[in-house]
């Protein structure tokens, strides 16, 4: 557990974050921000997050974390024409949306197994492994997607 | 061959000691072990061909063999947009959008591959060997899922015989039982290898690998519901006791948004896991871990306990209670159509004698009685318990789905008795592993001596203060010690296996290996005697009939019509359209004066039905009847009643005292006409209901009797045109008898050349 400490991020939080030990991250910090009230105690939630966000990540992350808000956006819009403009070619809505969807997990994945500080639980998943797991999930997925759509 | 690979050995006998010893030699056992297995568990299921002929099996299975040639022949995208007009007369089926392709296509790329290896072999070969050569193929997934649930690796040898030779799953994959299941349950227990693996190692790569598997399982079997509701199970129950970790995400999710989108590839699921209740619980699971994985990446985040408190029961509150009502509001307006019929029914047993007779009306989806347990898993149904109990002492992640699985499978196989075939690999897997446990215990040759066992107590109690928290776990491992326990219980195990063998022989020679097609009975000498009716019917009707003549039947003959007869049938096994079988059934069911409009209506040109009465066969018609009439008035309850067909005294009786509906019905008077004019005066007996009919059997004026087979198991009749002159049926055939036969002769002499 300690080993784990001394291989995340150089910086271990500006804001004195004590992490704890299981830093997982499936979503991307941007659409946390969506979930934040007014009041005060929500402000240093939010604050606490961002902060710990900026230190804790390193570049290339975020860039992967570009992709999966993108991703989001992307398949929020779909949903918002389906619900607006009617569902008629479901199958390309589906696949759309499905596409979104699966690249996001994937994503996400990759980004989980890239992570340093998860290192321990993915002994034989190496960040090359990782990538080229993620090239052939996101082959599958899309394949899948393209036949579908009609 | 495996002795002189050891350099070691001196002499044979200990050449055998060592033998094992080394890796290599290991892993040639197992493949030598494995292979044996497999040829084993092919042969086992090989009586049915030796016995009879190769040849397809029961129902369904012809279905898919027709289906099969219609591959072979027209190339896959005339398969895929098949609409099939010679069923379901005269509706149709859009058979390429309603079936599961997997295993025509799996047949189809065998026979084409096996083609262009220049290996001349027919499609009814290939069709009638898939499901023993799959069963060698389930063996070695067997033995690949046990091996991630133990270290042991003769656990995975003693389930893979298990798998391989156990009737539970025989039952379905004998030679010729050509069904979805023969490739499904090599794909469920795969998908589960590959589902562990996944999970084990949190990769991608497996994740996919398990979600294209599980493609090809819904491709091939409606089963695969299972699959779809058990891995989410497992992952929530994983969650819920706390295990959640980043892996189970990778692999879940993974195998959720891939498997999904493959799912709807199949056009008879299509859009089916967004839209139905079955497939929600996976949808819910994704979305869940979804949150899941955000709160704990948020807890990572926040500094102090009570911010994350407030967040997570803002957060995961509001999200709870949106898709909940999400769900319900969807549900009902209707987007996401509730739990179907058949799903009901696995959690009411009486729901579908109620409301669906078609469901109830089949053998198959009956409750199990208890003793099919032990007729169809023998000793595995006491060993598996214990191997739960052993998943219960190490609890890993893998431990717990098997768990999961047993659980759930144990109460969907008392429900069904069909679904005992989804029971069988858990409990494969389980007994495998309390065997191998018991046997590597009392196996040892060497006793522990106690200094060691107290040493290992000491270092195990050190050890179990960091990690154990169950009592069991703390317990040192203790070895055997004397000799005459181990010489007992090892060769009581050794017994028990060995009858464990000699009962699944038995089962499958006995039970299992039946065509339902031919039948088979023992002459007074002993001989075999084969009873041939239905393919002596079916013949009959290819040779004799049009080649679009109409044949009404009860669904159950309907694939068999059309598979071996290759004649329109109104209705078949695929009960797609209950008011066609009801319809049906009012014909069978009804006086002549209703049925024979129905006839001319649905332009039948013969009726067929089948009779035990004379060969004392007891899945006749008769005994079906009154599902028919039971369908049949779930339409119109104002025509047809089911308590008509009972005497006043609630009896089922066909013989002098039958009711006069059941005697005016067209089925009754169909199975009996002329009945008695087989045995002298007052003779005449029904040998299925142990019945004595009365010496005037029943007179049909509709209908011409076109042909019995030779044990009168198959009776067709032919549906008279109209009446030349305009009289009703009625008047006319009483014309007719009151008069000479002279014109009776005439009028068939008519009647053959517009067969003609």
């Amino acid at each position: 557990m300690a080993a784990k400490k001394t291989t995340t991020a150089p910086a271990p939080g500006a804001t004195g974050t004590t992490t704890s030990n299981i830093v997982t991250s499936a979503s991307s910090a941007p659409t946390s921000s969506k979930k934040t009230g007014s009041s005060q105690p929500w402000n240093t939630v939010l604050l606490n997050v961002v902060d710990y966000y900026e230190d804790n990540t390193p570049q290339r992350t975020k860039l992967i974390d570009v992709f999966m808000a993108f991703l989001v956006v992307v398949g929020g819009l779909q949903f918002l024409y389906c619900v607006l403009a009617g569902n008629y070619p479901f199958n390309a809505f589906l696949s759309g949306f499905s596409a979104t969807v699966g690249q996001f997990v994937l994503t996400a994945s990759l980004r989980i197994q890239t992570t340093e500080s998860n290192k321990s639980d993915f002994p034989s998943v190496s960040p090359e492994r990782a990538f080229a797991d993620y090239v052939v999930g996101s082959l599958i997925l899309h394949f899948f997607c393209i036949n579908f759509i009609n | 061959m495996v002795v002189a690979t050891d350099p070691h050995s001196s002499n044979p006998v200990e050449a055998f000691a060592n033998l094992g010893k080394s890796k290599s030699t290991k892993t040639i056992l197992k493949v030598v072990i494995l292979c044996f297995i497999a040829g084993a568990a092919v042969a086992s299921r090989l009586f049915s061909v030796i016995r009879f002929e190769s040849i397809i099996h029961e129902f369904d299975p012809w279905f898919n063999f027709r289906a099969t040639k219609y591959l072979v022949a027209n190339g896959f995208y005339d398969f895929w947009d098949w609409f099939d007009d010679r069923t379901w007369h005269p509706l149709g089926r859009v058979t390429g959008g309603t079936l599961y392709p997997g295993l025509m296509v799996t047949s189809g790329v065998i026979y084409h591959l096996l083609r262009a290896l220049t290996v001349p072999v027919d499609i009814r070969n290939i069709c009638v060997l898939l499901a023993p050569a799959c069963s060698g193929l389930t063996a070695f997934a067997a033995y690949l899922l046990t091996n991630e649930m133990t270290t042991s690796s003769s656990a995975g040898l003693l389930a893979a015989v298990f798998m391989g030779i156990t009737p539970g799953y025989i039952s379905r994959s004998v030679a010729g039982s050509y069904d979805n299941e023969a490739i499904a349950i090599f794909l469920l227990v795969f998908t589960f290898y590959l589902w562990i693996k996944a999970l084990k190692l949190g990769s991608v790569l497996w994740g996919a690998l398990c979600a294209l598997f599980y493609g090809y399982m819904v491709s091939s079997w409606g089963g695969y519901a299972f699959i779809t509701n058990l891995l989410p199970l497992h992952a929530l129950v994983l969650i819920c006791m706390g295990r959640y970790s980043t892996r189970l995400y990778v692999s879940y999710t993974t195998w959720y948004a891939l498997g999904t989108i493959a799912s709807m590839q199949i056009p008879f699921v299509g859009f089916l896991p967004v839209r139905t209740s079955e497939h929600m619980p996976a949808l819910g699971v994704f979305g869940f871990l979804q949150l899941v994985a955000f709160i704990v990446y948020i807890r990572a985040a926040l500094p102090s306990q009570q911010q994350f408190k407030n967040f997570l029961i803002i957060v995961a509150g509001g999200v709870f209670g949106i898709s909940l009502v999400t769900l319900v509001g969807l549900t009902s307006a209707g987007y996401i159509a509730p739990w179907s019929g058949r799903f009901y029914s696995l959690w009411d047993t009486g729901y579908a004698k109620i409301h669906i007779p078609i469901i109830a009306s089949v053998s198959e989806h009956q409750p199990t009685a208890w003793p099919a347990f032990f007729f169809d898993l023998n000793m595995l149904i006491w060993l598996f318990p214990a191997g739960v109990y052993l998943c219960f002492q190490k609890l890993e992640d893998e431990h717990v789905f098997i768990v999961v699985y047993s659980v759930f499978g144990t109460y969907f196989a008392g429900v069904m008795v069909r679904l005992m075939l989804t029971l069988t690999p858990v409990v494969c897997v389980a007994a495998a592993m309390s065997a191998s446990q018991l046997l590597n215990t009392y196996l040892h040759v060497k006793s522990p001596k106690p200094e060691t066992a107290e040493a290992e107590e000491s270092t195990d109690k050190k050890a179990s203060k960091h990690a154990g928290s169950l009592r069991s776990t703390r317990k040192p491992l203790v070895g055997i010690y004397s000799f005459m326990s181990k010489v007992s219980v090892s060769a009581a195990m050794t017994g028990y296996l060995l009858l464990f063998v000699l009962h699944c022989t038995w089962v499958t020679s006995n039970a299992y290996s039946s065509p339902s097609v031919v039948l088979a009975s023992r002459m007074p000498d002993g001989s075999q005697h084969i009873i041939d009716d239905y393919r002596e019917a079916y013949q009959w009707l290819r040779q004799n009939t049009k080649e679009d003549a109409k044949i009404m039947s009860w669904w159950d003959y309907g694939y068999q019509i059309g598979g071996m007869a290759d004649r329109p049938t109104l209705v078949d096994n695929n009960t797609w359209n209950n008011t066609h079988i009801a319809t049906v059934g009012k014909a069978m069911s009804s006086r002549e004066e209703v049925s024979y409009p129905i006839m001319r209506q649905h332009e039948v040109d013969y009726v067929l039905v089948v009779f035990g009465g004379l060969l004392g066969y007891s899945g006749d018609d008769i005994n079906k009847f009154l599902w028919m009439v039971r369908i049949a008035e779930g339409i119109w309850p104002d025509e047809v009643k089911e308590r008509d067909f009972f005497t006043p005294r609630g009896e089922y009786r066909i013989d002098g005292e039958a009711t006069e509906t059941m005697k005016n019905s067209l089925m009754y008077k169909m199975s009996y006409y002329n009945y008695q004019s087989l045995f002298p005066p007052g003779q005449a007996q029904d040998r299925v209901r142990g019945a004595r009919l009365p010496d005037v059997g029943p007179t049909l004026n509709t209908l011409d009797e076109a042909f019995t087979s030779e044990n009168w198991i198959i009776r067709i009749y032919k549906v008279k045109d109209l009446d030349n002159i305009g009289r009703d049926h009625a008047a006319a055939a009483s014309f007719d008898r009151g008069h000479k036969k002279k014109k009776a002769i005439k009028k068939r002499g008519a009647r053959t050349l517009r067969v003609d």
